[in-house]
């Protein structure tokens, strides 16, 4: 990678302005040069690309690589990468060791096994409205709902038990935060680490096939492929992937929803309507952005550019899904949008393992929330909401609701 | 039209159950596609075939129309 900080291009990430609105810079590089140079916090330099079809064909294309081990991957956070060993981790991994890793435990994450996970769901999610009813007014959505939800969902698929959540949380905001020291989000990642190790050491005693960690050891003394890396590895992935991600979900969505009265009362009389509208909301916010990173392994041309080998690539699923070739208006909020196409959840062989428990936990929620608390109402001007600007995920910290 | 599913190279994402639970499934033991009716008979699914094709993440889907 060129190690030449370019003072006239723009250093990427780029930080939220408007918590609906794409950072205006988008448009203009899709607009006027789609594939584009720029600057990262490290110094070094990547491409980024802006259109949808273009990510698509990034993410599709054997020939970028997934794997961050390598000095050539992408780092989007000054001072370093926080986590620095990803070599038994999916996410990482390319062909042709990828496809048969994912396929190992990709079948714990089936539409029809998510299903079957519908009404524990549906008991959380309750759960969670029953304390927020009870307690004072106003109350904090993010701690009383979005949070604890996935968490609580994401622990009893792995079997984590309930009373380690808060360290949890605690580690996992500090890991992807951008506001704090590279030493301290290293800590934060090793103490999760550790933990998920010891988890797992603790099942391998005593496996059950009633929860997915068990399971998968089960599996791996079946075919004799013991691998104990491999399953911390995939219990903090699972944990990371899932657990953030949904609660800023729930928390930007509930404010979307709350802004859109007419959408809303939509959802509230026609409940089918409620699993297009997530699809929409997850096209509408994608708040992660930039986990779609690569970096090529040979020339590649895409769009008229070149990209050498050894380049690092930014797709910005953020543009994409507000890009006019692939969506009409794409800028408009419109849950019968109908459009299923968005790169939400990534694209290619990497595409979110467990994009179906969060479409189903996202549901749920909206499902039971607003027709349980109808009334709900955001208790703070929107301007004033502690937007997630700068985080590598984008969300909430804290959302007052009264009702 | 016949929908043809590679499945070497699927990766288990689910979209195209998500389209039409009548023309895919999953298998159990590894999230790949099953096709249960590779001859979609009805307009309306065969733009649903049409959908699962264009959003499958893998580009495991292909149709001979």
């Amino acid at each position: 990678m060129t190690e030449v900080v370019d003072q006239k291009v723009s250093t990427f990430p780029l930080p939220r302005t408007c918590p609906f609105e794409p950072p205006a810079e988008y448009r203009e590089l899709r607009e006027e040069a789609p594939i584009s140079r720029v600057n990262l916090p490290d110094g070094n330099q990547a491409w980024v690309v802006t259109r949808h079809e273009d990510v698509r064909t990034v993410l599709t294309d054997p020939r970028f690589s997934s794997d961050r081990n390598h000095p050539n991957f992408p780092v989007l956070v000054e001072g370093g990468r926080v986590i620095d060993d990803f070599s038994a981790s999916l996410i990482s991994m390319d062909a042709p060791e990828h496809g048969p890793a994912r396929r190992a435990v990709v079948g714990e994450f089936t539409v029809r096994r998510m299903e079957a996970l519908r009404p524990r769901i549906q008991e959380i999610v309750d759960h969670q409205i029953d304390a927020i009813l009870s307690g004072p007014k106003p109350a904090d959505l993010v701690e009383m709902l979005s949070l604890p939800v996935p968490s609580l969902v994401i622990c009893e698929l792995l079997g984590v038990p309930y009373t380690d959540h808060d360290f949890f949380q605690y580690c996992t905001s500090r890991m992807l935060s951008r506001t704090i020291k590279p030493e301290e989000r290293r800590d934060a990642f090793q103490k999760l680490r550790a933990y998920l190790d010891e988890l797992v050491t603790k099942k391998e005693a005593a496996p059950s096939d009633g929860d997915l960690l068990g399971r998968q050891i089960l599996k791996q003394r079946e075919t004799d492929k013991v691998d104990h890396r491999a399953l911390v590895s995939l219990a903090f992935l699972l944990l990371i992937a899932g657990h953030e991600t949904t609660a800023n979900m729930i928390s930007l969505s509930t404010v979307a929803l709350l802004e859109n009265p007419d959408q809303l009362a939509d959802i509230k009389a026609d409940p089918t309507k409620t699993l297009p509208a997530v699809e929409e909301l997850l096209r509408y916010f994608t708040i992660v952005d930039t986990a779609t990173s690569r970096f090529a392994t040979a020339d590649v041309e895409i769009g008229g550019v070149t990209i050498k080998a050894g380049e690092g690539v930014l797709g910005l699923g953020y543009s994409a899904n507000r890009d006019p070739e692939a969506f009409d208006r794409p800028d408009e909020f419109d849950i019968e949008r109908g459009a299923r196409h968005h790169v939400a959840f990534g694209f290619g062989a990497h595409q979110c393992l467990g994009q179906n428990l969060a479409r189903m936990e996202l549901q749920i929620v909206f499902d039971t929330l607003f027709r349980r608390i109808p009334t709900l109402r955001v208790d703070a001007p929107i301007d004033d909401l502690p937007f997630k600007n700068d985080a590598s995920i984008f969300g909430l910290h804290s959302l007052p609701v009264t009702w | 039209m016949k929908i043809i599913a590679d499945t070497s190279v699927c990766v288990g994402a689910g979209q195209c159950v998500l389209t039409d639970s009548t023309l895919f499934d999953q298998s159990e033991d590894d999230g790949t596609v099953i096709v249960v009716n590779p001859t979609p008979e009805t307009d309306e699914l065969r733009a649903a075939a049409r959908e699962a094709v264009h959003i499958c993440p893998s580009q495991a889907l292909s149709l001979v129309e």
